[in-house]
C-alpha cells in the first residue's frame, strides 16, 4: 500500500498524482514506469513515471481519465492508498551527449517525456521542445517542460494556443532551421506514427516511447508485444522505448483496441 | 532418508501390528479408489468450483488398506522430494489423519498442493508394487491430498512442526512461487530469518496465477501461506529484487546474507508465425492470469478477458489443458486442442487430459500451427494448420513430428491461446553481477547444492530448469535449503 501525497489537476480531466513509493524514487530512471492497482478488482495499469523526488520518496504519476479504472485513480485524494505499485519496470532512456536532441510531445505525452528532456539536458544538450495537444486545455506541464529545454514550441490543433497545427509541423520547424542528431516523440500511438514518418524524411534517428496494453509489466503475459524491425519484442522488458522507425505502428494500433468491445461491458459506477 | 531410519519407522509396534493385521490377500483384493468428482455438465458452469472433491475418511482408509507396506518402499524413491509414503499412508490406514498430515509437513511445505498438481502417475505411483502384479497403484496422491486437507480443517490435530531455535541471519527468497516456497519453509524450520520477495500482488506465482481455481483453490494455498507464515516467513509484494532494491542494498542496507532465486520462467514462448500478434491471439500466461490473478472471469473485476466461441489452444502440457479447459467454462461452444505430436507424447497429466475429455474439449493432435487469419479489424479469425505425421525419436526420446506435404487445414477460430512453453526471465539476471548464465539464460547451478558461481547466491525451479513442474521446483528449494544451511554454517561458524 502507498500513500497518496498530493492530486493536482493539470488540465482538463488530467491530473498529477504523487504517491509514496522511496524505494522506486530512488532506483527509477528516465524512461522507467510503473504497475499500479487501486482496489481489491482493480486492474493493474501501466504508468510512466513523471517525476521522483528522492528526498521526499515520492514519485508523480500523470494519468488522465479516460475509463473506469483511470477514474478511480485520479479520484484518489491526500491520504488515500494505493493497493498495489511495483516498479521501476522497463528499460532506462540511453542518455548521453548526442547535440541537439529534438523533443516531440503529444498530449499526455508530455508526462513521460520530461525526466527524458530533463535528462538530455543535464547530459548536455542541446533540447528543443514541441508540446502540442488538440487544444489549450490538454496542454500539460509547459512550464516543467520549458525549464529544461532551450525553446519551447506550442501548438494546437485548433489554434487556441501557440501556433496552429500538429506537432510534425512545430517539428519539420526545427529540423528546418537547425541540425537535429536525435528526436523523441512520446504520445498517443497515431502521432508517434506521424512523427517517425516525418523524421525518417530527414534521416533523424527516433525514439518512441510504447503504452501498450499490459497485465503484470514484467514479460510474463506477452500481451505488450510489438513489431520492431520484422521482429516480436516485448515492450515491457525490451521496451518500452524502441526505434520509432522499426516499429510496426499499423499492427500497434490494431493491438491497442484488442479490448475495447470488453471494456465496453464494464459496470459503469 | 537413510535405510536405517526407515528402517526402524518401519518396524515401530503399531506398524508392524498393522500390517500383520490384515493379510495380503486381503490388502490385494480391493479395486483402487474412484475420485469424487462434481460432475462434467455442472462444473463447466464456473471457473471457480473444484472438479475432485477429495476422499472420504472411509475411502481414504480402504485405498490405504491396500498399500502393502513393502520393505524397500518403491515409492519414495519416485518421489522428488523423498516423501515418507508408507509412513503417512499406513498413519491414514491407522486413522491417525493428523499425524499422517504432520509426516507429509516434515518433507513437504505444501502438501494440499502437491495432492492436487504432482504428476503422480509418472513419480511415486509409476514405481508402485501394484504395477508388477498388474494392478492400479495405490493412489498416493489422492491419499496425500486427503491427509493435507484433514490438516486444513482441523489444525489443531497438527500442531506446527518443530522449527530450531533463531540463528538471526537473514535470507532471501526472490519469488513467490513453489521453489522459493519450499526454500523458505524449509530454511524457516531451520531457524533462519526468511523473507520472500514476490514482484506480483499476490503470494504463490504459479500457483495462483498459472493454475486455474478449478484444479488448485487460491484459498487451499492461502491456508499452506498461512502455516508458513505461522513459522515466520515474512512475505513482500510488489517488490522486484534488481529495480526496486538491487541485491547488493539488500545484503548491504537490510543484512541478507544469501539469496535464493526462485523467479521462474517468466517469458511466454510464441511459435514466430504469421498473423500470431492479431488481437484474439494471446499466451496462456496472458489468458490464465487475466482469469486465475485478476479474476477476469467474474462481473466485478475490472480486468477484461477476450471471449471465444470457438478457442484452439496450442500445446499438450498441462498448462494448455488448464487454458482450454477455462476457454469451456468462459463459454466457448467448442474448446480446442492442437498438438503436434500425438496422444501418448502429451506431457500433461494424465487426470488432466481424462477431466478435459469428460468436459468436451476436442483434441486434435498430429496438427501444428502455421499461419493466423485476421478479419478486416485485425481480429483472428482462422488459423491453418499443418498435419503431421510421427517420424524417428529426437532428443527427448519421443518420436519426432514431421510434416505431412500438402495437408494443411484451415479451422475458423476466434481466439488462440499459445500454450508451447516459457523461457527463463531476463528481468533480475540482467541486474544479477558475478552469476553464470547459460546460453538459454538459465541459472547455471551446481546439481548437487543448487548454489550458483557466486557462493552466497542459490538457485532452483524454472530458473534454471527452463520449464518443468511444481513438484520438481519445490525439490530444488529443498535441496538448496539444505545446503545453503551447510554453507552458511560453515561460513558463519554456526556449530
Amino acid at each position: 500500500m502507498n500513500k497518496v501525497v498530493s492530486n493536482r489537476l493539470l488540465a482538463n480531466n488530467i491530473h498529477a498524482i504523487e504517491v509514496e513509493a522511496p524505494l522506486i524514487a530512488r532506483s527509477r530512471k528516465p524512461g522507467n514506469f510503473v504497475i499500479l492497482r487501486v482496489g481489491d478488482k482493480g486492474e493493474r495499469i501501466p504508468l510512466t513515471i513523471a517525476d521522483a523526488d528522492v528526498e521526499k520518496g515520492t514519485i508523480t504519476l500523470v494519468v488522465q481519465k479516460v475509463g473506469a479504472s483511470s477514474a478511480k485513480i485520479v479520484s484518489l485524494q491526500p491520504g488515500d492508498m494505493v493497493t498495489d505499485l511495483v516498479g521501476p519496470l522497463g528499460q532506462n532512456t540511453h542518455i548521453s551527449k548526442v547535440g541537439t536532441v529534438l523533443a516531440l510531445a503529444g498530449g499526455l505525452g508530455a508526462a513521460p517525456l520530461l525526466p527524458i528532456v530533463k535528462g538530455f539536458k543535464e547530459a548536455g544538450n542541446r533540447v528543443l521542445t514541441v508540446l502540442a495537444a488538440r487544444n489549450k486545455d490538454l496542454l500539460i506541464l509547459r512550464e516543467e517542460l520549458g525549464a529544461y529545454s532551450d525553446e519551447l514550441l506550442i501548438m494546437t490543433d485548433d489554434g487556441s494556443e501557440g501556433k496552429k497545427g500538429v506537432v510534425t509541423v512545430g517539428g519539420e520547424e526545427f529540423i528546418n532551421r537547425e541540425k537535429v542528431d536525435l528526436a523523441i516523440a512520446i504520445g498517443p500511438a497515431i502521432m508517434m506514427k506521424f512523427a517517425a514518418q516525418m523524421t525518417k524524411k530527414y534521416d533523424i534517428p527516433t525514439i518512441c516511447s510504447l503504452n501498450t496494453i499490459m497485465v503484470d509489466g514484467t514479460g510474463m503475459c506477452g500481451a505488450c508485444r510489438v513489431t520492431v524491425g520484422g521482429e516480436t519484442k516485448f515492450t515491457c522488458v525490451d521496451g518500452p522505448e524502441f526505434d520509432g522507425h522499426a516499429i510496426d505502428f499499423d499492427e500497434l494500433l490494431n493491438r491497442l483496441g484488442a479490448y475495447k468491445e470488453e471494456e465496453c461491458k464494464l459496470p459503469v459506477k | 532418508m537413510s535405510k536405517e531410519k526407515y528402517t526402524e519407522m518401519r518396524n515401530q509396534p503399531w506398524r508392524d501390528e498393522l500390517r500383520k493385521a490384515v493379510p495380503m490377500k486381503e490388502r490385494t483384493a480391493g479395486e483402487r479408489v474412484k475420485m469424487n468428482e462434481v460432475d462434467p455438465a455442472e462444473r463447466i458452469k464456473s471457473q471457480l468450483l473444484e472438479v475432485n472433491l477429495g476422499l472420504t475418511p472411509e475411502q481414504a482408509q480402504a485405498e490405504a488398506k491396500r498399500c502393502m507396506d513393502c520393505a524397500n518402499h518403491p515409492c519414495i524413491n519416485g518421489c522428488p522430494v523423498g516423501i515418507d509414503i508408507p509412513t503417512f499412508v499406513k498413519q491414514i490406514e491407522k486413522g491417525e489423519f493428523g499425524k499422517a498430515a504432520n509426516t507429509l509437513r516434515e518433507y513437504s511445505s505444501l502438501p494440499a498442493v502437491c495432492g492436487r498438481v504432482c504428476p503422480q502417475e509418472k513419480q511415486c505411483e509409476a514405481q508402485c508394487t501394484y504395477h508388477k502384479m498388474k494392478k492400479e497403484p495405490v493412489a498416493i496422491g489422492y491419499l496425500e491430498r486427503f491427509a493435507a486437507d484433514y490438516a486444513i480443517k482441523n489444525p489443531g490435530e497438527c500442531p506446527k512442526p518443530e522449527k530450531k531455535p533463531a540463528n538471526g541471519i537473514k535470507i532471501a527468497a526472490i519469488g513467490a512461487g513453489p521453489t522459493s516456497l519450499a526454500f523458505a519453509g524449509d530454511m524457516a524450520k531451520l531457524g533462519y530469518d526468511v523473507t520472500v520477495f514476490e514482484a506480483l500482488h499476490e503470494i504463490g506465482g504459479v500457483l495462483k496465477y498459472g493454475i486455474p481455481e478449478f484444479r488448485l483453490p487460491n484459498s487451499i494455498v492461502d491456508s499452506e501461506l498461512k502455516a508458513m507464515e505461522e513459522l515466520g516467513v515474512k512475505f513482500v509484494t510488489n517488490f522486484l529484487v534488481g529495480r526496486t532494491a538491487t541485491l547488493e542494498q539488500l545484503s548491504e542496507e537490510h543484512g541478507f546474507k544469501a539469496f535464493y532465486v526462485g523467479s521462474g520462467a517468466g517469458l511466454p514462448r510464441f511459435m514466430n508465425i504469421p498473423g500470431e500478434n492479431l488481437n484474439g491471439v494471446m499466451s496462456s500466461n496472458e489468458y490464465l492470469t487475466r482469469v486465475n490473478l485478476m479474476g477476469a472471469g467474474s462481473e466485478d473485476s475490472e480486468t477484461p478477458v477476450l471471449r471465444g466461441n470457438t478457442v484452439m489452444v496450442v500445446g499438450g502440457g498441462n498448462t494448455a489443458m488448464d487454458s482450454v479447459r477455462t476457454a469451456k467454462r468462459l463459454g466457448a461452444e467448442r474448446a480446442i486442442i492442437v498438438y503436434r505430436r500425438s496422444r501418448e507424447e502429451m506431457p500433461a497429466r494424465l487426470e488432466e487430459v481424462h477431466h478435459a475429455e469428460q468436459e468436451g474439449i476436442e483434441f486434435m493432435t498430429l496438427h501444428n500451427p502455421i499461419e493466423y487469419i485476421g478479419t478486416e479489424k485485425g481480429r483472428v479469425r482462422a488459423v491453418r494448420l499443418q498435419k503431421m505425421e510421427l517420424g524417428e525419436p529426437d532428443a527427448s526420446g519421443r518420436r519426432k513430428p514431421v510434416p505431412i506435404k500438402d495437408a494443411i487445414v484451415e479451422l475458423p477460430i476466434d481466439l488462440a491461446v499459445v500454450a508451447v512453453g516459457v523461457s527463463p526471465n531476463p528481468l533480475l539476471l540482467r541486474t544479477l553481477k558475478g552469476v553464470e548464465l547459460s546460453k538459454w539464460g538459465t541459472i547455471v547451478v551446481n546439481e548437487e547444492t543448487n548454489q550458483s558461481s557466486d557462493p552466497d547466491i542459490f538457485a532452483g525451479g524454472d530458473i534454471v530448469r527452463g520449464g518443468a513442474t511444481v513438484i520438481l521446483a519445490m525439490g530444488d528449494g529443498r535441496k538448496a535449503a539444505a545446503s545453503m544451511d551447510e554453507y552458511l554454517r560453515k561460513k558463519y561458524n554456526l556449530d
